[in-house]
Formats: structure tokens, C-alpha cells, sequence
């Protein structure tokens, strides 16, 4: 079962990194969302599974029982769900706004932040002095 | 218990800030009002806090009386507290300049509330002993960063923001990643827990392995040479106050995450880190100076000069000595000012001069001479001349260098400072020395906006002033900040030692 989950992230991030790749927005956003999938199976890996004993305790010696699954790993994926998707949420606004003024999520047409910035100063700035 | 209060408070104040400032919606002056209280109340209780760990105490609060390794631990030692209270500087400056000229726009586009939500991230990454909690707090903080850059929803800015958004996503997500590896190993998220199983762990392979993804999310976090490219691509198209705020914080709360888990949990790597570190300050050094030779846009300039100055703090944990890193964190301190008050005359020059643009700057000299003197102030103690603040720090880590015979590191500092007095003089002369290329167009700000605008900015540049000749106190509080984090077995017995003792552990 290790395996095969270990087998199922590293596919999940290959095809994220895959997206990254991409210059589409749309892309790389499932990307974005893809990655986070596999960090939070990862989670759930790491916090060793194999226990289907459900991490509840019980109200009669207040302990957890012995043999019940590693709760810590369910709380931090909860965490990292709501935060992700919090995420995802403004990355998409951000593209849909992006694709309203612009019309295009193409990264190559994207390029009015550059555009601020003349890569030289202008010619008449050789003589400092004419115009004072 | 009181000290415990006070060890949420930099959590409370802008979180409750936030929700004020947004029940305010409507409210501009109430908003102003919230945000500039809100920092000052900030800064009282982060001045407290210094107070009480001056001495070496480490104040440490167990949420919800949760015992150590199990729950979530708010730590305040030296460091912390120092960074705390530049936050606090620094929030104060901003809210105030924040009125100046675009005030109305900004304010209606929910500048206040998102401003606090920022604080509030950067303070829980300073004062967390979690490292699950320092995932969640760097996203409290990017999310708040992602509302400010895309403020004014401009083209530049949208197009800007996407670089920005893309790039910290993918960053923090990886960091996740390597804290879940961790977690995997060490079976603890817990920072202080963590130093102790680390160097036990059997698979040491492993721990560098994870070691390095974590340095590679905290350097996309502070633009470390091959991981800097959103910053210049982004901070730029950002208005004034929201790019002298993330110039001062965010790539800072990066370093500070590097300087705490490489001194913490994984110090005892540093025979193979230390080389890593090193490479990474040169090279950081270089290619963000350079990237600022190479640019004649003002806001451009400032954002390649943030990437060399990262590489000077990184000195510190490449040589790991008490000196280098005290030199490093004096750094910090210095440029955090330095550097967020260059940004703030960035948008006076624009407000005088009509541009960012060196080409269509000029002769403001004779129109502004007191702009002139306060932009040497920032600019010549960015670059380390002599009797300014940071001098002290670029001292400090080349000594540091020379020290340990590690040469390369020390020329290529002072090559850099050159370069870095390059850039500036670059700006004075097109800016302040060199005729009018056109007739300034008629500055039309309200008196109040004027004070708005130079209040913070003379604030700060006394503030540079006053590190730099009376260096003393605060070297010497660098020092004891550099030998707490060397010295770790402090934070250790702090948090995990006698917890029931620990949140009244005051004087």
C-alpha cells in the first residue's frame, strides 16, 4: 500500500511539474492545485498509514486507543486543504481578470510589466547640460 | 497570565486590526485611524518584549497549555524580538505614508485590512516555535501580499501579481512538502523537538536531502540568487507604500526562517550547508547587483538591490560565527530601514518628478533640495559609507570573513558595496543632478499629503542616523541575538524543558 501511494504522488507531482511547464495560465494553476494533492497525500504517507481505527477517543479512560491511526497527519492536511484552496481561489480571480483586460493567459503576451521600464536612457541624456 | 498576553500580542493586535479596519469598509478616516493605532500599539508591546528577553530570557507560551512537542509554541528570544520590533517601525511608517497621494484609491481598495492581515503573517513567522505553524503564517502572510500587490488592478499590476502568485505558490507548496518529509522522519513539528531528533535521525542522507528542499523554499522566499526572478518581475508594478512594506518584510521573514532552522534543527550539518550558504551569498551578491547596473527605472533599481543585500545576510550562515552572523542580523536590522524608506522616496521623486524613469528625471536639486539630502541618507548607508548604519553590518561580516581567511566572500562584499554606491550615484545624478528633461509637471498634493509622505521618510532616515553613530547598543544587542541562536541549547530548555514553568519564565 506504501509503495503503491509513494507510486501515486510521484505521478501526481511528475504531472504537476509537467503543467509548470506549460505557458498557459490555466495550466499551471492545475498544476498549482495538482501539486498541492500530492504534498497532502504525501502528508497522509508520512504519518504512517495502515491503521483503519478512527483517531477518536474515548470518553471512559480519556486516551486514545491503542492502534488507531495517526490523527496529527488529518489535521495538517485539513489545514493545508483550506489554505490551498484559499489559494487556488485568488489564482483563479487573478486569471480570470488577467484573461478580462488582456484576452489572452498566453505567459508570451503577458509582458506589460516589462514594458515600464526603457532599457536605456534616451539620447539626449549625453549632454546633461543643454537645457539647464 | 500576563507575559503570555503579551507574548500573543503581536498576533492579536493587527489580527484584531484586520477585523476593525474591515468592518470599516466604507470608513477611510476610521481605517487610517485602526492601522496607525494598531502599529502603535505593535510597537509598545514589541518594545516590551525586547525588554524582557534584553537579558537572555526566552519567553515561550504554550497555546492552549497544550505541553511542548505536542501543541503550538509562540518563542520570543532576541532575534524575534528585534524583528518584531522593526515590524512594528515599519508598520507604523507605512500607515502613515499610505495617505499620502493615491490615498483615496488605495483605501477604497482595502489597503488597511490587508496591510494588518500582512503584519499579522510576518509577526506569527517571527515569534512561532512550530514549523507546521510557520507554513500556515507564511500563507496568512502571501495571501494578505497577493490582495496588496494587485491593489490598484492595473495592467502592469495583474501581469506583475501573476509572476508574483505562480511562482510563491509553488514555493510554499514545496515548503509543505519538506515539512511533511520531515514530520516523516522525526515524527515532531516541533522546532525545538526537532534540534534533538534531528541529529539522531539514522538516515542522515535523508535529513540533507530535506535540509536542502527546505532552503530551497526559504530562498524563493528571500530571492536567493537562482530563485529571485519574481521579485524584480513583480515588486515594481506595486504602489509605494505596498512595495517599501514587502521590501521590508517579506524577503526578511525568509532570512529569518533561514537563519532559525539552520541554527536550530539542522547546525549540526553545517560542515555541508556551509559551502552551500556560501556559494549562494556570492552569487546572490553579484547577479542582484548587477541586474541593478543594468536598469534605469528607479522602482527596478531598489528591487535588484533588495536580492544583493540578501546575499550579505547570508555571510552569516555561511561562516557561522558569532561575529558573521551578529553582522548579518545588525544587517537586517539596517537594511529593513534603509531600504523601505528608499521605496518611500521612490514615490516622493515620482510625485516631484512625474516618473520612476532616470530619462525623465532631473534637476530635482533645485526644485526639492531637502528630497536630495534625505535620499543620500538611505542611499550612501545602502551602499556602506562610512558614518552610516550600514557600514557597521558590511563591517562586520567582511571582518567576520577575513577572520576565517574566507577571502572570495570578503572581496566580493566590498566589490558589491562598490557597485551598490554605483547604483546609487546613478540615481542622484539622473534624478537629483542632471537638468530638467522636461518641465516637472505641477505637483498637485494637499498639505497633508506632503506631511504624510515625508513624516515616515525623515522618521526613517533618523533612524538610519541614529544606528549608524550610536552603533554601540545595537551591535552589542546583534551579538547577544547571534550567540542565542548559536548557543541553541537555551531555546532548547526553554521550551521543552520545564513547561509549567515556562510562560511566567520573566525576570
Amino acid at each position: 500500500m506504501e509503495t503503491l501511494l509513494a507510486i501515486t504522488i510521484g505521478v501526481i507531482f511528475s504531472a504537476s511539474v509537467y503543467l509548470f511547464l506549460s505557458r498557459d495560465l490555466p495550466r499551471i494553476l492545475l498544476g498549482f492545485i495538482l501539486l498541492g494533492a500530492g504534498t497532502n497525500l504525501a502528508i497522509l504517507l508520512v504519518g504512517r498509514i495502515g491503521s483503519l481505527k478512527p483517531a477518536l477517543i474515548d470518553t471512559a479512560d480519556g486516551m486514545l486507543g491503542a492502534g488507531a491511526a495517526n490523527p496529527l497527519p488529518q489535521a495538517l492536511i485539513l489545514t493545508a486543504i483550506v489554505i490551498g484552496f484559499g489559494l487556488a481561489a485568488f489564482a483563479l480571480m487573478l486569471a480570470l481578470q488577467t484573461w478580462r483586460r488582456f484576452g489572452t493567459l498566453e505567459a508570451e503576451d503577458l509582458t506589460e510589466a516589462e514594458r515600464i521600464d526603457p532599457p536605456t536612457l534616451s539620447s539626449d541624456e549625453s549632454h546633461p547640460g543643454a537645457k539647464a | 497570565m500576563p507575559a503570555q498576553f503579551l507574548l500573543v500580542a503581536p498576533l492579536m493586535v493587527p489580527l484584531f486590526c484586520a477585523a476593525i479596519a474591515a468592518i470599516f469598509w466604507r470608513r477611510p478616516l476610521a481605517q487610517r485611524l485602526v492601522s496607525v493605532v494598531g502599529a502603535t500599539v505593535l510597537l509598545g508591546a514589541s518594545l516590551v518584549l525586547l525588554d524582557r528577553v534584553r537579558d537572555g530570557t526566552i519567553l515561550v507560551a504554550q497555546m492552549g497549555n497544550w505541553p511542548a512537542p505536542f501543541g503550538i509554541t509562540i518563542v520570543v528570544d532576541i532575534l524575534a524580538a528585534v524583528m518584531l520590533v522593526i515590524t512594528a517601525v515599519m508598520a507604523l511608517t507605512v500607515a502613515i505614508y499610505s495617505m499620502g497621494p493615491g490615498h483615496q484609491a488605495r483605501d477604497h481598495a482595502g489597503f488597511h485590512p490587508l496591510l494588518q492581515g500582512l503584519l499579522l503573517g510576518v509577526c506569527g513567522s517571527f515569534i512561532t516555535g512550530d514549523l507546521f505553524n510557520l507554513y500556515v503564517w507564511f500563507e496568512v502572510m502571501l495571501i494578505s501580499s497577493f490582495g496588496l500587490l494587485v491593489l490598484d488592478r492595473t495592467r502592469e499590476q495583474l501581469d506583475g501579481g501573476i509572476r508574483y502568485v505562480v511562482l510563491n505558490l509553488i514555493g510554499t507548496t514545496l515548503f509543505l512538502g519538506a515539512v511533511a518529509m520531515l514530520y516523516g522522519v522525526t515524527g515532531t513539528l516541533n522546532m525545538a523537538d526537532l534540534a534533538l531528533v534531528v541529529p539522531q535521525v539514522e538516515n542522515q542522507g535523508l535529513v540533507t536531502a530535506i535540509a536542502l528542499l527546505l532552503l530551497v523554499s526559504f530562498g524563493a522566499k528571500a530571492a536567493v540568487f537562482p530563485l529571485f526572478n519574481w521579485l524584480p518581475a513583480s515588486y515594481h508594478t506595486a504602489s509605494m507604500p505596498v512595495v517599501a512594506i514587502f521590501a521590508a518584510l517579506l524577503t526578511k521573514v525568509g532570512v529569518y526562517a533561514i537563519f532559525r532552522v539552520y541554527t536550530l534543527i539542522f547546525s549540526h550539518d553545517n560542515g555541508m550547508l556551509g559551502p552551500v550558504f556560501w556559494f549562494l551569498a556570492v552569487t546572490t551578491m553579484v547577479f542582484g547587483v548587477l541586474g541593478a547596473a543594468a536598469h534605469y527605472d528607479v522602482r527596478k533599481i531598489l528591487s535588484f538591490h533588495i536580492i544583493s543585500q540578501i546575499g550579505y545576510m547570508l555571510i552569516g550562515m555561511a561562516l557561522m560565527t558569532p561575529l558573521a552572523l551578529a553582522g548579518s542580523i545588525l544587517y537586517v536590522v539596517h537594511h529593513i530601514i534603509v531600504k523601505a524608506n528608499l521605496f518611500l522616496l521612490a514615490g516622493a521623486i515620482r510625485q516631484h518628478g512625474g516618473s520612476f524613469a532616470l530619462a525623465r528625471l532631473g534637476g530635482l536639486w533645485r526644485t526639492v533640495p531637502l528630497l536630495g539630502v534625505l535620499f543620500l541618507i538611505p542611499a550612501l548607508s545602502l551602499a556602506g559609507v562610512p558614518p552610516l548604519s550600514g557600514f557597521w553590518g558590511k563591517l562586520a561580516v567582511i571582518r567576520a570573513s577575513l577572520e576565517v581567511e574566507a577571502y572570495v566572500l570578503a572581496a566580493a562584499a566590498l566589490a558589491v558595496g562598490l557597485l551598490t554606491l554605483y547604483s546609487m550615484i546613478k540615481i542622484w545624478n539622473e534624478a537629483f543632478w542632471k537638468a530638467e528633461p522636461l518641465a516637472a509637471p505641477p505637483s498637485g498634493w494637499s498639505r497633508g499629503e506632503r506631511v504624510a509622505t515625508y513624516a515616515p521618510i525623515v522618521g526613517l532616515a533618523c533612524i538610519t542616523l541614529i544606528i549608524g553613530l550610536h552603533t554601540e547598543p545595537f551591535a552589542a544587542l546583534s551579538f547577544s541575538a547571534a550567540e542565542q541562536l548559536l548557543g541553541r541549547d537555551a531555546y532548547i530548555q526553554a521550551v521543552l524543558g520545564v513547561p509549567a514553568a515556562a510562560p511566567g519564565a520573566t525576570p
